[in-house]
């Protein structure tokens, strides 16, 4: 794919600076592919510094059914928000926002699901995998934050783990 | 007065070994630290290097998918997490002495093995696994065996992901290899290869095929090559596509319109250029190697024609008698991982190749767990192991919770383990050991254009590490 060699040199980078951070467990780790993501779909951001009133609320569901409320600003995709929130869903965005797995799995409302603009075959390939799967379902790495999705919510679905219950282990 | 603190700490940190430094490995300590604020996790690795797949499965022009080093890095470097490289659990030290030293062991030290095809021929030299070929251009120091590429046609049996990674190597255009991680020896092989064929052939339908549509995809989008399919497999299969859950129908559709579309202008402008042609072949199973008149090597495959007796997944490949002799000189099976006992006095299930257990907990033995492809089988990408792995984690977690797994006294961790090795020879390869090979790696890959260029022994590996 075209994008190959930026990806590959900011995975060469993203590692090197993750090995010099102080050990934070977290299941997602670095915004920096996914801000790019973003950033390359030709999203205008503002440069300027960002005032209070620039900020969207978006409401995740978590796996336990609890309503979380934070705010992330423009140009943000929902997997940037996840980290900069430190919120702690378990595997979140294990590929950086590289569309290289689906465990940012989103499911939104019919409404808000229109708003979220078109599915590239790129990301439909990637969540065609994810577990759970309905038609509002979208991956957070590559949904980038408008005004107009003030008030979002976002549900994050269950895990294979949740449901599968097989009792002789095997698969 | 008396000191308390160090026994204290003794008999409050739940201590949990773990077998193998791949994903399931990462992911279980993962879960364990962040879940209990006393547990103490060692993992133990028979590499000096860590990520098991990751580094050595994980195609070389998939790098987005190894950007999970970086948060298993980040739990290596927890000051509750210890790695230990270089250490062979079963030859060096026993799993019942880890069980001694830990509150509990978790095996999740994967698949080493090969589904065996079971066919007569299948040993001949021109007839490989898939694992040891992928290891081979990841540099897995266990596969540094040459691999002959001087024939023109390639047939690969299974149609899985790993299939589809070795027809893409083995297809790409050097301009394209040479700034992976692909190792340097494998490079200048493909770069002199005569490879101009590689067919994918699999026992059942288009419908049944295993890989996913993204590999696929970039098959399709391959530079200087061309698809050939045959038409004929494709029969009812656009009646039935319409019917499926999307995952599959879209992964049909593509296929279909492969094999079947008129190409757009660019698209045939592409096809007529292609210097390297590949294709899936259908409803096709090995039946025997044939050998060269010299008995030396594989010369030709025998395929038994198959017809599909029900639809969908579950379809099953019935032969219908008939069988093709198809010359080639080499075949690659790419039918399966499989695991391996690695003790005799656990148990383990030979027809499945996993370890027996319940949610994670092995059957019939207290204290010891499994995670990964060693639980459920050879399947399935790194999220699947990462869910995995969380499982057996909370299972372990629930276990000391609900006193079915006693940490109520104290166990000496690493330092029951530690002076068994010394005395057997054994010097284990630390954390920092390893961010020294990656450095050296890393350094290595700059001069060469590449992110890294790997070491390719252990020998060599032990060497930068003591330094």
């Amino acid at each position: 794919m075209c994008h190959l060699k930026n990806k590959e040199k900011l995975v060469h980078v993203t590692l090197r600076e993750s090995s010099r951070r102080a050990a934070v467990i977290s299941a997602a780790s670095l915004p920096t592919q996914s801000r790019a993501t973003c950033l390359q779909r030709g999203f205008t951001t503002s440069t300027q510094p960002l005032r209070s009133d620039n900020k969207v609320t978006v409401h995740f569901i978590n796996r336990d059914g609890e309503k979380i409320t934070v705010k992330g600003s423009p140009g943000d995709s929902l997997l940037d928000v996840v980290i900069d929130q430190d919120l702690d869903f378990d595997g979140f965005g294990a590929c950086e926002g590289t569309l290289a797995c689906s465990t940012c799995h989103l499911i939104f409302e019919e409404e808000v699901y229109k708003q979220l603009g078109p599915v590239t075959d790129e990301e439909m390939d990637m969540l065609d995998l994810a577990y759970g799967l309905t038609d509002t379902s979208r991956l957070g790495c590559q949904i980038c934050l408008t005004k107009s999705l003030e008030g979002m919510v976002a549900r994050v679905p269950e895990s294979v783990s949740d449901i599968r219950q097989s009792g002789d282990g095997s698969s | 007065m008396f000191i308390v603190s160090a026994s204290l700490c003794a008999v409050c940190c739940p201590k949990v070994c773990i077998v193998g430094a791949g994903p399931a490995g990462f992911y279980t300590a993962q879960h364990l630290i962040k879940s209990r604020q006393d547990v103490e996790v060692d993992i133990y690795e028979r590499l000096p290097v860590p990520f098991g797949l990751v580094r050595f499965g994980v195609a070389p022009d998939h790098p987005e998918v190894k950007n999970v080093i970086n948060t298993f890095t980040q739990t290596a470097q927890h000051s509750r997490c210890s790695f230990y490289g270089n250490v062979n659990v079963g030859t060096d030290v026993s799993v019942k002495e880890l069980q001694q030293a830990y509150h509990a062991v978790v095996l999740s030290y994967g698949a080493e093995g090969n589904r065996r095809m079971g066919v007569p021929g299948e040993d001949l030299a021109g007839v490989h696994a898939a694992k040891d070929f992928v290891g081979w251009y990841n540099g897995l120091p266990d596969n540094r065996k040459v691999f002959g590429l001087s024939t023109i046609l390639f047939f690969i049996l299974g149609q899985g992901n790993v299939a589809l990674d070795v027809a893409r190597i083995l297809l790409s255009p050097m301009d394209m290899l040479k700034k992976t991680d692909i190792t340097q020896p494998a490079l200048d092989l493909l770069a002199e290869s005569r490879i101009r064929r590689v067919l994918i052939v699999g026992r059942r339908g288009p419908m049944q095929i295993a890989c996913t549509i993204k590999e696929v995809r970039e098959m399709v989008n391959l530079p200087d090559t061309r698809p050939e399919m045959v038409a004929a497999d494709f029969k009812g299969i656009a009646e039935a596509v319409k019917e499926v859950p999307r995952p599959r129908k879209r992964l049909t559709e593509l296929l279909l319109k492969t094999a079947l579309d008129v190409p757009t202008e660019k698209e045939q402008e592409k096809r007529s250029k292609a210097s390297r042609v590949w294709g899936f072949r259908f409803f096709r199973s090995p039946v025997e190697v044939l050998p060269a008149p010299d008995l030396s090597r594989a010369a030709a495959i025998r395929l038994a024609v198959n017809r599909l007796e029900g639809s969908g997944e579950g379809a099953s490949a019935v032969p219908t008698g008939e069988v093709e002799d198809v010359p080639c000189g080499l075949v690659i099976s790419s039918i399966g991982y499989k695991s391996l006992p690695i003790d005799p006095l656990l148990p383990f299930d030979s027809r499945k190749a996993i370890v027996p257990n319940t949610m994670g907990r092995v059957q019939k033995t207290a204290g010891v767990y499994c995670s990964g492809w060693l639980k459920t089988g050879p399947t399935g990408v790194i999220g699947t192991t990462m869910n995995n792995s969380f499982d057996t984690a909370r299972a372990l977690l629930e276990d000391m919770d609900s006193g079915a797994l006693d940490v109520s006294s104290a166990k000496p961790g690493s330092q029951g383990v530690t002076p068994l090795l010394e005395k057997r020879g054994v010097k284990p390869v630390e954390f920092s050991d390893w961010e020294k090979i990656d450095n050296e790696e890393i350094k290595r890959g700059v001069a060469m254009g590449k992110p890294r260029e790997k070491l390719l022994s252990v020998d060599e590996m032990l060497h930068v590490a003591r330094t």
